[in-house]
């Protein structure tokens, strides 16, 4: 039955028709409309309660992220204290063991120097001489007038003369006691300066010491709030983690640049070695050979250094007995300083092959060969060169290591922002799809709108009542809803108070 | 730790995989057939720019030879020089200098023949770019491909040039073309027909500074 024999159906004016069967739909669609609503309101319902399920679980999955997030930036910063700790810890231990193990030395050197500070200060004590006790006496007869007795006064004055003698006799000793103690006072003064300087050392190793304190303590209170799990400190070790990042990450950057100038060194002279026509799956082999020579310089730099104790990639290394690392030291240097010497053989030769390509591009194009002065510097240079990049490469090691560990905490983050991203989208389209069902709700009404009047006006009301009624509870759970999500128990009352309230 | 190992067993997989199924080899084999037939022989100073530039351009692995077309071009004997370079780039420059000598012997004591067999030049050509095995094969016919064959030699049948590049090079005009230019134009999509039809791809570079063009698919 096609379209125009059903519009034909009731009538042969297809306008009666459509009218017959919209009154019939309508009718239809009234006496399902109860059963439509709970179809539409249920599946929504399901979609809200699905997205938000799954929105719930992927939350779940962000706190346990975050969790393992701050348990790994914790661990990258109880690592890092640890470091830093252990060094001061030694620096203290040196400064204890050069300076301070020598400190009842010192002790008995100031205390020595003191003791004879004290002996020429206790001989340099000042002693005026006294007077002869006669003195007075003889001074008394001096005073006698000389009444004109020759013999008296010549006397008085032998007496007198006496007098000054004995004073000029005192004043002479005592000038030269005094230029004596004087000279004792010289003496002392070098020993006071030793006796300064000594103290001055002792004072200057104090401050050390006492900074090194200052600082172990400021970071044993990192420690102390790293080991409590403090949310600060996470904080600001993942921005620290950050930095880290995007610092090792340009290092990097610049030891790749580095790696491809090294390469560029080698790979032509490595087809002299290895020959410039087999390939290995479409890659050259003198390709493959001088990047397996670079990569094995960063293995070997990575060795090295983690026999050194400057990186901690490899545990194993790490835990060797100190005459195995130094074995390993002694290897992986051998190894690489052996590298760089064949890097700046095949530097050279790279070089004498561009000179002899040169001079037959030169000859092809029918110039004269010319010899270019100073021809030996870029010689040099390119020898250098393969020399010292290898080296270089070898400290490669150390951003790598900062960035490996400052990549766990940037990709735990990444993730994070990402799933915080998909949760908010779930939830939106969950809500959308549950308004959308409202809506589709309010449409259906509209399209049966008569035989709702006609009920309305039929039960003595104005307007239909359903909608508000069923709508109110609703709002008021959707609220509750989203203080209580996560309880599931609860989730399962409303539905029922819902269920309930939309029949 | 198992998941990265099978990843990584996976990408190298998928890597063999993708290398293996590019198992078209990258060498060059250049085939170039010089006319020494009446007049064309002055043309030959531009032949042996055209040579060095090949020697300039080619590397370790590829193939160059270098062919007369006389009146019978269909044999070994015409062929002036012909070289795979050694995969030692060192070795590969004293080749490039044994073979300028060589060409340059040769055009100084070039004679010209009275017949022209270009077919037949071309047919070794194929012959011998088919035994380098090499990835790209180019014909380089300098010439002003008239051919003039000795009475009783049969050249009038289809040449194999499957993934062969054919490159007429110079192709002068002669006296009869500027009567008649219709002749010159006939003649060139005569060969254009015949490589075509033999597999190939033809190709036309009389501006002898523009060489680059030269070693170029398609």
């Amino acid at each position: 039955m096609n379209e125009v024999n059903l519009l034909t159906l009731w009538s042969e004016s297809p306008a009666i028709s459509l009218v017959v069967w919209t009154i019939i739909t309508m009718c239809v669609l009234y006496i399902a409309r109860a059963p439509a609503h709970q179809l539409i309101r249920a599946s929504t319902r399901s979609f809200r309660a699905g997205a938000r399920l799954f929105a719930r679980s992927i939350n779940q999955t962000i706190s346990r992220l975050n969790n393992r997030n701050k348990e790994v930036i914790l661990s990258l910063g109880e690592d890092m204290i640890e470091r830093k700790l252990e060094r001061e810890f030694h620096r203290v231990n040196a400064v204890v063991a050069k300076d301070l193990g020598g400190y009842p030395a010192l002790h008995r050197r100031i205390n020595d120097t003191v003791k004879k500070i004290e002996d020429d200060y206790q001989n340099a004590t000042e002693t005026p001489p006294s007077p002869p006790a006669w003195l007075d006496a003889v001074e008394s007869v001096a005073k006698i007038p000389r009444n004109g007795d020759g013999r008296v006064a010549k006397i008085l004055d032998d007496i007198q003369g006496t007098i000054e003698g004995a004073h000029r006799d005192t004043i002479d000793t005592y000038r030269k006691s005094s230029l004596k103690r004087h000279q004792l006072l010289k003496q002392m003064v070098p020993n006071w300066r030793k006796v300064s300087q000594r103290m001055e050392e002792v004072k200057s190793n104090m401050v050390d010491l006492e900074s090194r304190a200052k600082f172990i303590d400021n970071h044993m209170g990192t420690y102390e709030k790293i080991r409590k799990s403090d949310d600060g400190v996470a904080r600001t070790l993942t921005s620290s983690s950050l930095t880290q990042f995007f610092v090792a990450g340009l290092v990097l950057l610049i030891a790749i640049f580095g790696g491809i100038v090294n390469f560029q060194l080698i790979a032509l002279p490595m087809s002299e070695m290895v020959g410039g026509t087999s390939e290995i799956g479409g890659v050259r082999t003198a390709d493959i050979a001088a990047l397996v020579i670079i990569m094995v310089e960063i293995a070997m730099g990575l060795f090295l250094l983690e026999s050194l104790r400057i990186t901690r990639l490899f545990p194993v290394i790490g835990t060797m007995d100190d005459t195995m690392r130094k074995r390993m030291i002694i290897i992986t240097l051998t190894i690489l300083t052996t590298l760089a010497a064949v890097e700046a053989s095949l530097a050279y030769m790279r070089d004498l092959l561009a000179l002899d390509r040169e001079a037959l591009s030169q000859s092809l194009a029918g110039i004269a060969a010319v010899q270019t002065e100073f021809r030996w510097i870029p010689s040099v240079g390119q020898m250098i060169m393969g020399f010292l990049l290898p080296f270089a490469l070898a400290f490669v090691a150390i951003p790598l290591e900062s960035f490996i560990h400052a990549s766990r905490t940037i990709i735990g983050l990444a993730a994070i922002g990402l799933l915080r991203s998909l949760s908010f989208t779930i939830r939106f389209l969950g809500n959308l799809g549950y308004n959308i069902g409202s809506v589709l709700i309010t449409l259906y009404d509209i399209v049966v709108f008569i035989p709702l009047r006609i009920e309305g006006a039929m039960k003595g009301y104005q307007h239909a009542p359903r909608k508000p009624k069923a709508e109110k509870p609703v709002k008021q759970l959707s609220k509750k809803e989203d203080k209580l999500l996560g309880n599931e128990s609860l989730i399962a009352t409303k539905a029922e108070a819902t269920d309930g309230a939309v029949s | 730790m198992k998941k990265l190992l099978i990843t990584l067993i996976l990408v190298v997989v998928s890597v063999s995989l993708m290398a293996c199924s590019e198992n078209k080899p990258r060498t060059k084999a250049v085939f170039m057939l010089l006319d020494t037939s009446g007049t064309y022989t002055q043309e030959l100073q531009k032949a042996q720019k055209i040579v060095n530039y090949l020697l300039g351009n080619l590397d370790s692995g590829d193939s160059l030879a270098v062919a007369r077309i006389d009146s019978g071009s269909f044999s070994e004997k015409d062929i002036v020089t012909k070289v795979t370079f050694d995969p030692k780039p060192s070795v590969t420059n004293e080749q490039k200098r044994r073979f300028k000598r060589r060409m340059d012997d040769f055009i100084s004591t070039v004679k010209s023949s009275p017949y022209t067999d270009i077919s037949g030049g071309v047919l070794q050509a194929s012959e011998y770019l088919n035994e380098t095995g090499a990835g790209h094969r180019y014909i380089l016919i300098f010439s002003d491909l008239e051919e003039e064959l000795i009475k009783g030699h049969i050249r009038n049948f289809d040449i194999p040039l499957v993934d062969t590049t054919v490159v007429a090079l110079n192709v002068t005009k002669l006296r009869s073309d500027n009567v008649d230019p219709r002749d010159y134009l006939n003649r060139l999509d005569a060969w254009a027909a015949r490589v075509s039809k033999g597999g190939g791809t033809w190709k036309v570079v009389n501006d002898l500074e523009r060489l680059d063009k030269l070693l170029t698919t398609g």
